[in-house]
Parts: structure tokens; C-alpha cells; sequence
């Protein structure tokens, strides 16, 4: 006839320990670490200048040189070190796939949390703006942005950002109209919490799963609309290495050279799947109820 | 024993979950026969494994981590538990019957009724589709729902809930099973509804003959539907035997504790010593009445809440939800005041509307503020005075944070100075809790405990208004009767005044000075406890207190007169509204609708 006894337990570590107590989440983090590393570190590490066409770059018939040997990683159509222009281009795809993206995560989520609790006529502005930027051709968009400002890595940041927020504004909105409707939000406000708390409180920790996979989402997409954007010439202007660019440049020798698109595609996936495995973890971490089954 | 052929045996069977942790039992041993034509009872409470019993005899035991690992069932002398899942499939639903607690969820929501019907007697006959529509027509003629052919085409949403879960037993009953097992099949239900459904399974097993397994958490429903009664705790068969002498004279402490737990009405028409008793009490609070009439704590004076339904291309009110239309009434400080009334009446909507989370018209008055003109700091202090307790603990407590922040947030949303660390630990020791509790999280602990947690968050500001909307409703009765005495000793230790909302007359009986009883939006009698339960004028009150099922299995019921049609509905076309009933007073302070 008593309550259902509580089991004791030793006081819980921190979110961090525990995060560092999950193996995969380490190496998620040491992934990030490296990519990184090579970012800032890319004139030390880089075996060549990322620039260089270099005279032994090129086999005698003229095509690209295989993995092994002077060049770890091959060389591209032109004869330049991969290897260093994939360390060199790690810092335009961190920018993009990182910056970029997590602009693109913090406006989509601010709309979608605004839209979703609020409703009424400022969700639906909000909302229908989304939708009329979901139906513009976000290339399109891009293109136009590109075009008024100056390229630059920065501008191409931004219209990534401006142009892929839009995903996760209707994910969001979608997840926050149901959870404001749940009782513990109307207990929050029986209590007399403002808005701002219920939001960033109450609502946000909800919504961290689905920001995570959408981030981890938007890495690789971001990546390669920059490259879509190089391509189109409004991105970031070559010689400067991107991880898309070096794949789009390549993609028609894939056969004969298939190191030149396979090297920097790994390294696309490698720093998504490091996000992911550390944005999983985090997920887990942060969610009480999880507890105890890590 | 009975002399005719047991339909269904279970011979010590035990159901385990495995876990990383090993094998955990949910249901150890439990062995009972019985006879067609007979009902049985499984009662227990949450967590006691009566839920995981039946599904063992139906084989839906949740693959793979549950299973049944000694034992055997035993149907019409054939063996089931071993039985490969094709044979079983063509068993179930033909021959065993199960019907949910929730019809709404146990319904396809894209199918129409006709069509489900007709799909589940198929799969089991090789008949036309005509023959099974004719056969799904009569088992909704058999379970009495009216228009039985309009209902064939219609969709689950387009139906009440009692009426949907009329569906279920016709679809169960459709191939007229030996053996329906009923799964806290009016729990969802309004009292009303739950009597009419009661009264056409027990009618129903008369003409059919088949054998009813019914669980239950309700001692009422057992004692008015049960001939045998296995009452079980946490998987072990506590004790098992007739009906009346379970009730008359139970052996086992726990059977002992469960049936005191249950909340009873009075028996007033024996006796009629509470009204000389309640004279007593009367003169006595006549003092404090005139003192506090001049101060209630909250008075609400023709309080209005309609929803309104857009629709069509400039999106207009079409029409209005009326869910409360024309509603005064005052609470005094101390006092338990109750408002009654089944799901849609509006009870719920002037909870809210108290604490402002729906928009009214009229008067409603709290502590000397009226709501309606307060602007937002206004609204905010106004929260300090009045607190609401949700039906449903789990959904009311964030589940990412502490049970100590929850209990802290109210203190850190109004900026009190102190400890809140101490003042969270003195309120965990208030509700029955420990202070160490302060740094676990809701989903470990069990339902009372967490409706505890919500108690404390409710006082952490000392309001002088409490709402308790259908607080106990989600809880055990044990554990009910221990929140409702704990509710009753925060009246007593800090005179707050309680608004207490529920469906249960049972409860209110027990807890409630005073009783308004609602319908559709509208209060259709008011009064003291002792004037609207001892002298029931509308014929609605006494309706409702007739329907409830009473745990004393000798008493045979007087035969109620059956509700002809559905409630009516509270939706009306824009710029029309109900009739507004005239209250007549019966007597000092009660009053009824006039018709």
C-alpha cells in the first residue's frame, strides 16, 4: 500500500564526465579535433602549397598522380598536392558546415520557437514567410545575394545561412505548437513565468534532439551548396580549395581519378559523422530520463 | 466448484520481462478456472500485473522481451500459451474477445465503423461482404446504439466516447466469443456512460452465456458485475474467492487496506443522522460564514467562456464552443468547494479560467482583484494567491528538471529572498517526501509521489486558493485516499481554500463543504454537501449519483431509467446562444435549475 519506494543512487556526475564516459562520443570529439587541427595547423601539416602546380604533379601522359609516394593523398588534374588542398579547404567547409550551418540552425529555431508558441499573427507571418522561402529556389536566392555583395567566404556563409533556415523553422514550429499545448507549459504559466523562460527554459531543452539532427543534417548539405555555389562561380572564388569545390572540380575524372572525389568526400562524411556521433551523445546526456543507462 | 465444464483454465502461470539486469516477473504462479456464463474479476492496482494477464491469454504478450515462462492456459481444453502465432490469430477474436480501456485508440481513426466491423468478422469467416455487414449490423443493434445503420458509415472521431466504446463490444461480440475479457472497460468513461455500459455487458453475457474476465482497478465495478474476484499486488494473486465474502470478510490485510481506501458514498437513506449531525456543524459555521461572505477568496458572477469555430474562406466564427455559459459563484476562504458535472460540462475550462489560461467575459474576482483588468505584473502577482493541480502529474512537471528545481521555480519566477534549497526541503517534508528527493528527476518516482511534487509547487507560494482539477482521477485508490488526506490536512493547517474539480461523486462526497453540479457548461444545482447529496433536486445530480457503482456487493441497485439519446451539444451558431436556466432556491443556500 506505500508509494513505490525511490532506489537510492550515488549522486550523478556531471553532463560532461558523463559525456566523456561514452567511447564513440570521444571519438567524435577527437574527429573534430583533427579536422580542426588541420584547419589551423594547415601551413604547418601541408606537405605542399595548396596553390602550387607542381612540375612532377602530373604523370608523363599529363593525368593526375595516384595516391602514394611525394603526394599521400595524389595529386589533382593540375598537379596540386590533394592532400594539402583538402587541409587548406578544411577551412572554408569548417566556416560553411559549422558557422554557416549553425547560423542557419539559431535563425530557423528563433522563428520556429517565435511561430509556434505565439501563434496567431505572428506565427502566421513568420510561417508564411517560411514557406515563401521554401518555395524560392534557394540557388536562385543565393545566386542573387551573390551577386549584389562582393563573393567572399563570408558572404557565402551568410547566404548559406539566409537560405537554409528554412527546414528547421518548420520542424521546429511543428514541435513547439505541440509542446506548448502540453500541461507542464500551462503549469509554467499558472506559476507566473514570463515568456522568455517558457521558451528558453521550458521549450528549448525539448527541442534539442531534433536541433542536433538537423544540424548534423545541414553539415554535409552546406557543405556541398558551397560547392554548388563555387561552381556557379559566385562562392568562393578557385584557386582557394573547398572540400565541395575540390569534388566538383573532379567529378567529371571520376573514373579515371577517383582518389580526387573519394579523399575529400570522406572527409565531408568524416565531420558529419563526427557531429552526429557527439550530437547523439549529447542528445542522450542532457535527457534526465536517460540516466543510469549509460 | 460449479458442476458445468470450466471454459477457461490458467494453471500457474508466470509472465517474466527480461532485462540487462535478468529475468524480472511481472505475474508469478497465478492459477484460476472458471465456468461459462461466469464473470470474474481481476483487481489490483497499477503496476499489480492484471493488464500483462490478460494479454498472456490473449498471446499478445510485447515480443520478445516479455514472455510467459511456466504455466499454461487452457481454453475449452486445448493448451495456448504453446500455441504457434497462426492458430492463435484465428483463436483471438473468434473465441477469446478483448475489448481496451480506450476505445478512441483501439479504433482505426481512417476507417469507417462498418468497414472495421466487417473486416474483423471476415478475417475469421469465410462470408460475403454483404453477410458481414448484416452481422456487423446486428451486434451494433446487440450493444443498443442508436441508428445502428447510419453508424455502420460513419468514422470513429464522429462518435461520443461511450458510444465508441459500445463499437468495441459489438466488434468484440461479433463472433460470439466464450470468453471476453475486458480490460478497465469504462475507466475512460464518464459515470453516466460507465453505468449504461456495465448494465449492456451484464445483459449481454445473460443472453449469450459467454464468460467475462474483468480487470479493474474500481472495487465498484466489481462489486456490481463480479461473481469471483482474484485481487492481485505486484504479479502474486493476493487472495481469490466469491465476490460477497470479499467484500464482507477479506483475509488478506492488503484486501483489507484496498477496500478501506475506496471512496464511498454515505448512506444517507438509512440513517439520516448526517443531517442532524450537519445542523451541528452548520451553527457552528454560521459564525464564520457571515465573517467571510463580505471576503471570499473567489467569486466568479456570470462567467462566460465560448470557443469560437472558424471556418469558410475569410475564415469567420461560424459557430461557438458555449463551454461555460452564465456561471457564479463564490469560494470562501477554507473551505473545499466542488464542482461535479462529466467530461464537456466546463468544469475544467473555469479552472482555467481562473488562473487566466482562457479568456472569459463577466466577473471573476480573486482575492479582491478582478482578473479581467489586471495587467501583466498584475497577473502575476495574482499567481501567488492561486494555484492549480493538474490531472495528470507527469505532464504537469517538466521532465528536465530536478524535482528541487520544479519545487524552487515559483520562488525564482516571483524573486522570493531566502533559501529556497531549505524551503524546497521543508515542502518535500510537508507533502510526505524527503528532502534528498530534491535532486531526482519526475520519471523516478511513481504516480502519488509525483502528484505530491505538484502539491508542493502549488504551496511553495502560499496561495489562499488551491485548484485540484480531477487531481486524484489518474491515481490508485490506496494512494488517492492518501493525496485526498493530505489535501484535507493543507485545509487545516493553512486554511487554504480548495476549488476541487472532479467527475467522482464518490470523492467529492467525501472531501467537498460545498457542491456545485455542472452541465453543459451551466450550473444546474448548488448547495452544501449534506443538501445536494442528501436531498438531490435536479434530476441530473441524482442521476449522476445513482450511476455511481457502489463496492458492496449485496446491495442490488435500483433499476435506473436509460439515458434515450446522446448529451446534447454545447456548439451553437454564431449569435445564438442556450437558454440560461433559473435558479430557484430550495432551500438556505440551495439551489437548483428550474426546467
Amino acid at each position: 500500500m506505500t508509494d513505490i519506494a525511490v532506489p537510492d543512487r550515488a549522486l550523478p556526475p556531471g553532463p560532461l564526465a558523463r559525456l566523456m564516459r561514452r567511447k564513440l562520443a570521444v571519438f567524435g570529439l577527437l574527429l573534430i579535433a583533427l579536422v580542426v587541427g588541420g584547419a589551423i595547423f594547415a601551413p604547418l601539416i601541408a606537405p605542399f602549397d595548396p596553390f602550387q602546380q607542381n612540375f612532377d604533379g602530373l604523370t608523363i601522359e599529363g593525368a593526375p598522380m595516384p595516391p602514394g609516394g611525394a603526394y599521400p593523398l595524389g595529386t589533382d588534374l593540375l598537379g596540386r598536392d590533394l592532400l594539402s588542398r583538402i587541409l587548406y579547404g578544411a577551412r572554408t567547409s569548417l566556416i560553411i558546415g559549422v558557422l554557416a550551418n549553425g547560423m542557419a540552425l539559431l535563425i530557423g529555431t528563433l522563428v520556429g520557437i517565435t511561430a509556434g508558441y505565439f501563434r496567431g499573427w505572428v506565427g502566421s507571418i513568420l510561417m508564411r514567410f517560411t514557406d515563401l522561402m521554401m518555395a524560392f529556389p534557394a540557388l536562385l536566392l543565393a545566386i542573387c545575394l551573390a551577386a549584389i555583395f562582393t563573393p567572399s567566404l563570408w558572404i557565402v556563409a551568410m547566404v548559406i545561412a539566409l537560405v537554409n533556415w528554412v527546414q528547421t523553422a518548420r520542424v521546429i514550429y511543428t514541435e513547439t505548437t505541440s509542446l506548448a499545448e502540453r500541461d507542464f507549459i500551462a503549469a509554467e504559466r499558472t506559476l507566473g513565468a514570463g515568456t522568455g523562460r517558457i521558451l528558453f527554459r521550458h521549450i528549448l531543452p525539448h527541442l534539442v534532439p531534433t536541433i542536433i539532427v538537423w544540424g548534423t543534417l545541414g553539415i554535409s548539405t552546406t557543405v556541398l551548396l558551397e560547392a554548388t555555389l563555387s561552381y556557379l562561380g559566385v562562392g568562393v572564388q578557385p584557386p582557394t580549395p573547398s572540400w565541395g569545390n575540390i569534388i566538383f572540380e573532379n567529378q567529371t575524372y571520376f573514373q579515371a581519378a577517383p582518389w580526387l572525389v573519394f579523399f575529400p568526400g570522406a572527409a565531408i562524411l568524416m565531420l558529419a559523422l563526427a557531429f552526429n556521433l557527439v550530437g547523439d551523445a549529447l542528445r542522450d546526456v542532457l535527457d534526465p530520463t536517460l540516466r543510469g543507462s549509460d | 466448484m460449479t458442476p458445468t465444464p470450466d471454459i477457461l483454465r490458467v494453471d500457474a502461470l508466470s509472465v517474466s520481462v527480461r532485462t540487462e539486469t535478468g529475468l524480472h516477473p511481472l505475474v508469478s504462479d497465478l492459477s484460476f478456472r472458471f465456468a461459462p456464463g461466469e464473470t470474474l474479476a481481476i483487481a489490483g492496482e497499477s503496476g499489480s500485473g492484471k493488464s500483462i494477464t490478460s494479454l498472456a491469454i490473449m498471446g499478445l504478450l510485447p515480443p520478445p522481451a516479455v514472455r510467459v515462462t511456466s504455466g499454461a492456459v487452457i481454453l475449452d481444453g486445448r493448451e495456448l500459451t504453446s500455441l504457434p502465432e497462426d492458430q492463435m490469430r484465428a483463436i483471438r477474436g473468434d473465441r477469446i474477445a478483448m475489448i481496451f480501456q480506450e476505445p478512441m485508440t483501439s479504433l482505426n481513426p481512417v476507417l469507417t465503423i462498418g468497414r472495421q466491423l466487417t473486416e474483423a468478422i471476415r478475417a475469421h469467416q469465410p462470408i460475403s461482404r454483404a453477410q458481414a455487414r448484416a452481422m456487423a449490423l446486428d451486434a451494433l443493434t446487440a450493444v443498443r446504439l442508436s441508428q445502428p445503420e447510419r453508424r455502420l458509415g460513419q468514422y470513429p472521431h464522429e462518435l461520443s466516447g461511450g458510444m465508441r466504446q459500445r463499437v468495441m463490444i459489438a466488434m468484440a461480440l461479433a463472433l460470439k466469443p466464450q470468453v471476453l475479457i475486458a480490460d478497465e472497460p469504462t475507466t475512460a468513461l464518464d459515470v453516466t456512460v460507465q453505468r449504461e455500459v456495465l448494465d449492456l455487458l451484464r445483459d449481454l453475457q445473460r443472453d449469450t452465456g459467454m464468460a467475462i474476465i474483468l480487470i479493474t482497478h474500481d472495487m465498484g465495478v466489481v462489486a456490481e458485475m463480479a461473481d469471483r474476484v482474484i485481487v492481485m499486488r505486484a504479479g502474486r494473486v493476493v487472495e481469490q474467492g466469491d465476490v460477497r465474502q470479499i467484500f464482507a470478510a477479506p483475509t488478506a490485510q492488503y484486501t483489507r487496506d484496498l477496500l478501506a481506501a475506496v471512496p464511498r458514498m454515505r448512506d444517507r437513506a438509512a440513517t439520516g443522522s448526517e443531517n442532524a449531525s450537519f445542523e451541528i456543524t452548520e451553527q457552528n459555521q454560521i459564525h464564520d460564514i457571515r465573517f467571510t461572505r463580505e471576503h471570499p477568496i473567489a467569486r466568479l458572477e456570470n462567467v462566460v467562456v465560448r470557443f469560437p469555430l472558424r471556418s469558410g474562406l475569410l475564415n469567420r466564427t461560424t459557430h461557438n464552443v458555449h463551454a461555460v455559459e452564465g456561471v457564479s459563484l463564490t469560494i470562501n476562504p477554507g473551505e473545499t468547494f466542488a464542482l461535479v458535472g462529466e467530461s464537456g460540462c466546463g468544469k475544467s475550462t473555469i479552472a482555467k479560467a481562473l488562473v487566466g489560461l482562457v479568456p472569459h467575459q463577466g466577473l471573476i474576482e480573486v482575492d479582491g482583484q478582478k482578473l479581467g483588468s489586471l495587467d501583466a505584473t498584475g497577473r502575476k502577482s495574482l499567481t501567488r494567491s492561486v494555484q492549480i493541480i493538474f490531472q495528470d502529474p507527469m505532464a504537469a512537471l517538466d521532465p528536465r528538471m530536478t524535482v528541487g528545481g520544479l519545487i524552487a521555480e515559483p520562488l525564482v519566477i516571483h524573486a522570493i529572498p531566502g533559501d529556497h534549497k531549505a524551503r524546497v526541503a521543508d515542502l518535500l517534508s510537508r507533502v510526505g517526501l524527503q528532502p534528498d528527493h530534491a535532486d531526482r528527476y519526475p520519471h523516478e518516482f511513481s504516480g502519488g509521489q509525483r502528484q505530491r511534487i505538484c502539491i508542493a509547487r502549488a504551496l511553495a507560494l502560499n496561495p489562499k486558493l488551491l485548484i485540484a482539477d480531477e487531481s486524484v482521477s489518474a491515481l490508485d485508490v490506496s494512494v488517492q485516499a492518501r493525496v485526498l488526506a493530505l489535501l484535507g490536512d493543507l485545509k487545516t493547517e493553512f486554511g487554504i481554500a480548495t476549488l476541487f474539480i472532479s467527475h467522482d461523486m464518490a470523492v467529492v462526497d467525501t472531501i467537498a463543504d460545498r457542491v456545485a453540479v455542472m452541465f453543459l457548461g451551466q450550473i444546474v444545482e448548488t448547495g452544501n454537501r449534506a443538501q445536494v447529496f442528501g436531498n438531490p433536486q435536479h434530476p441530473y445530480t441524482r442521476r449522476l449519483i445513482a450511476a455511481v457503482p457502489v463496492p458492496d456487493p449485496t446491495r442490488t441497485r435500483p433499476e435506473t431509467v436509460r439515458l434515450a439519446g446522446e448529451i446534447p451539444s454545447p456548439v451553437h451558431p454564431a449569435g445564438q446562444a442556450p437558454d440560461r436556466v433559473i435558479m430557484r432556491e430550495v432551500s438556505d443556500g440551495h439551489l437548483v435549475a428550474q426546467d
